[in-house]
């Protein structure tokens, strides 16, 4: 799959986000259904059902919905962790089926929404494990296996990307919420990944640090093309930061779009049940979402 | 010592070469050279490796050493010495006492020092991966009841008569691996929740299986005639007998091709105690590894338990108390572990064989003394953490 798709040009790609007409389709997702396996029978719902949806090359796309909706687990399904039942995908054009866990890791990293740790690896050894698909395995020779020169430079960019140099030595242990997720960014960087998968990247981050976060992200599609998915639950912070929105509401597609065609009261209203008020924000013109004062919400 | 995490100067490599296709060019370049003071030692090198392992094994020699002098007749350290030179040398002493020496070292201190250093390193090198595969700092294989689920696998060869043939010394370890895996399946299957291993479900696994298993064997024993009953009561306690040196060189090549293979793992165990999804996502068959290592922990258990009964805690203590030193890279840890997990029980025997000689008190008490309160420190320091 490398061939191809890493010799495409790098000027269209960073000429900003205007060119999707001509985009290569980095995930195509066809008529998708999902659900757990080990579960209960009674909850016989699916958990995505008949989800299509093309994500393209070099975008930065939010998904958004309710609790439950379906968010993580598509996620999870785009990067191989789950196997859905039904409908297929494709990555970079090859049925995601078909490749190897290493293979689809060395393209895709992923976030994921709940890090704690329970070993006490200093944030250097975290991320350098970001380099673990990228090295040589042999079969019985693979329990040691060091870093090269490379691996380590990767993963102190990575490092000095997120802001997480200066607690190289610590332990992921001993670590707040908001510095583990860092961490686990430039894990996920670490790996040179083509697409990068968050859950809830900002979930445990004050204002500060989303705001950075969001602009490393729009920083890294920007200038390199790297393709974004993330799910939030923020949908300020994904109507900012994204170039297209996905809607989920109970394993289905809402809509799918740009933030302006997405984020409007009546679809939001339906979705989450309540009243919402959605202006523009004032710098970026962007759909701004806010809640309803008490005394609004009380008066009509 | 110098970290390899430091970025030496410019590259020497052009950029172009360093993952061309990857999201790394774009980070900054500065990144390299201003990391490199707070990256120092914050990674494992192979100096830290190999001067960790070197310290590491001359402990194990000064502490054998110290085993071969105590007991119940203390041998001076000279005395040992010229033991060895003289086999070396392949001389034949005629003087009484030094022929003495000679006996009760090779027959007796020798193979069983040996044996406990075996021991000592399965259990604690299937401490580790066990703690890796959990996700757990608490697994070990006695806690979680893999030990008694071996045992009891043991005791039934016992009891059908494997036990009392030649070839039957050879199966034992195989009965001791059904157990142990037999326990091993139940554990995974009893106490995944959605797919986690959560820390209560697991010892409460382990707890109950350990309740089970226990009795069955208490069963066994009760049905034995009186004399063997006695021996496996303390066998059960974790006992170690000085072996002939023949069973010593099948165990010792037994348990070396189970901890070559759990230590061909290691990297693999990194990744896995990240977290199975993530490790996943790394790229890690994740069943795959964990049917390997789960085999592999179930094989050198059993092969463990058939000779030296239920040893407890060493396989948790140690790697914990490891860990908290050197850091939890597991291609450092589990070696370390390993090692460490072998002088410390043939630091332990050496006490359970001389504390109230000549009696010998079943080592197992020993290190379970030692483990127990270790082991109620580590629970209320977790959950002072958890909390």
């Amino acid at each position: 799959m490398s061939g191809a798709s890493r010799n495409r040009t790098d000027d269209a790609t960073s000429s900003g986000i205007t060119g999707m007409v001509e985009r290569r389709h980095v995930y195509d997702v066809q008529s998708l259904r999902f659900r757990y396996q080990s579960k209960e029978s009674h909850a016989a719902g699916w958990i995505l059902d008949d989800v299509s949806f093309q994500v393209y090359e070099g975008e930065v796309l939010g998904v958004v919905g309710p609790n439950g909706s379906g968010k993580t687990s598509l996620l999870k399904v785009l990067a191989r962790l789950m196997t859905p039942q039904q409908g297929h995908i494709d990555l970079f054009g090859q049925d995601i089926a078909s490749l190897a866990q290493r293979e689809v890791a060395c393209v895709v990293a992923v976030v994921p929404q709940d890090s704690q740790q329970f070993f006490p690896f200093t944030v250097a050894e975290t991320v350098l494990m970001g380099r673990f698909p990228h090295r040589p395995r042999g079969r019985w020779i693979g329990g040691l296996g060091w870093e090269s020169r490379e691996d380590v430079v990767i993963a102190e960019r990575a490092m000095m990307m997120m802001d997480v140099v200066p607690l190289a030595q610590r332990a992921v242990t001993d670590l707040s919420g908001g510095e583990r997720q860092r961490t686990m960014i430039a894990r996920a960087l670490a790996q040179t990944p083509k697409v990068l998968l968050l859950d809830e990247p900002t979930a445990f981050l004050d204002l500060q640090h989303q705001v950075e976060i969001g602009s490393v992200l729009r920083r890294l599609n920007d200038e390199r093309g790297l393709t974004v998915v993330f799910v939030s639950h923020d949908l300020n912070l994904v109507s900012q930061y994204c170039d297209r929105i996905l809607l989920l509401d109970q394993g289905r597609i809402v809509r799918i779009g740009f933030p302006h065609e997405v984020i409007q009261p009546e679809t939001l209203e339906t979705v989450y049940r309540c009243r919402v008020l959605v202006d523009r924000h004032p710098h970026t013109g962007l759909p701004r979402v806010t809640l309803p004062g008490r005394h609004v919400s009380g008066g009509t | 010592m110098r970290a390899r995490f430091v970025h030496e100067g410019p590259l020497k490599r052009p950029p172009a070469t360093v993952q061309p296709s990857s999201c790394a060019d774009m980070l900054p370049r500065r990144a390299a050279s201003e990391g490199s003071n707070a990256s120092h030692r914050a990674i494992l090198t192979r100096s830290r490796l190999a001067k960790t392992l070197g310290i590491l094994a001359l402990t194990v020699i000064a502490v054998s050493l110290m085993c071969l002098h105590f007991g119940a007749q203390p041998i001076a350290y000279g005395e040992i010495l010229r033991v060895f030179v003289d086999i070396l040398r392949d001389r034949k002493i005629d003087d009484q006492v030094s022929d003495l020496a000679r006996t009760i070292l090779l027959q007796v201190r020798l193979p069983r020092i040996l044996l406990g250093f075996m021991v000592g390193c399965s259990l604690a090198s299937v401490g580790v991966a066990l703690q890796a595969l959990l996700r757990n700092p608490l697994a070990d294989p006695y806690v979680l009841g893999v030990s008694s689920g071996a045992a009891l696998g043991a005791a039934v060869g016992v009891l059908v008569g494997a036990g009392t043939t030649f070839l039957g010394e050879t199966a034992l370890p195989a009965c001791g691996f059904a157990g142990g895996l037999l326990a091993l399946v139940i554990i995974y299957r009893t106490a995944t929740s959605y797919e986690r291993l959560p820390i209560h479900s697991l010892l409460l696994t382990g707890v109950i299986l350990n309740a089970i298993f226990s009795a069955l064997i208490m069963f066994i024993t009760s049905i034995l005639e009186p004399n063997r009953s006695y021996g496996m009561m303390a066998w059960l306690m974790g006992t170690l007998t000085a072996p002939t040196y023949g069973s010593l060189v099948s165990l010792v090549i037994y348990l070396s091709i189970g901890l070559f293979l759990l230590f061909s793992q290691m990297r693999v165990m990194n990744v896995l105690a990240l977290g199975e999804e993530s490790a996943q996502s790394l790229g890690v068959d994740t069943e795959q590894a964990k049917r390997v290592i789960f085999v592999l922990t179930a094989l050198v258990t059993g092969a463990v338990v058939s000779v030296s009964g239920m040893i407890g805690f060493i396989g948790m203590v140690v790697p914990h108390a490891v860990r908290l030193v050197i850091g939890a890279d597991h291609r450092l840890l589990l070696p370390a572990s390993a090692l460490v997990g072998g002088t410390f029980l043939m630091g332990a025997d050496t006490v359970a064989r001389t504390l109230i000689s000549p009696t010998e008190i079943p080592v197992g008490i020993i290190t379970a003394l030692a483990g127990g309160p270790f082991f109620v420190y580590l629970l209320l320091w977790r959950k002072d953490r958890l909390a």
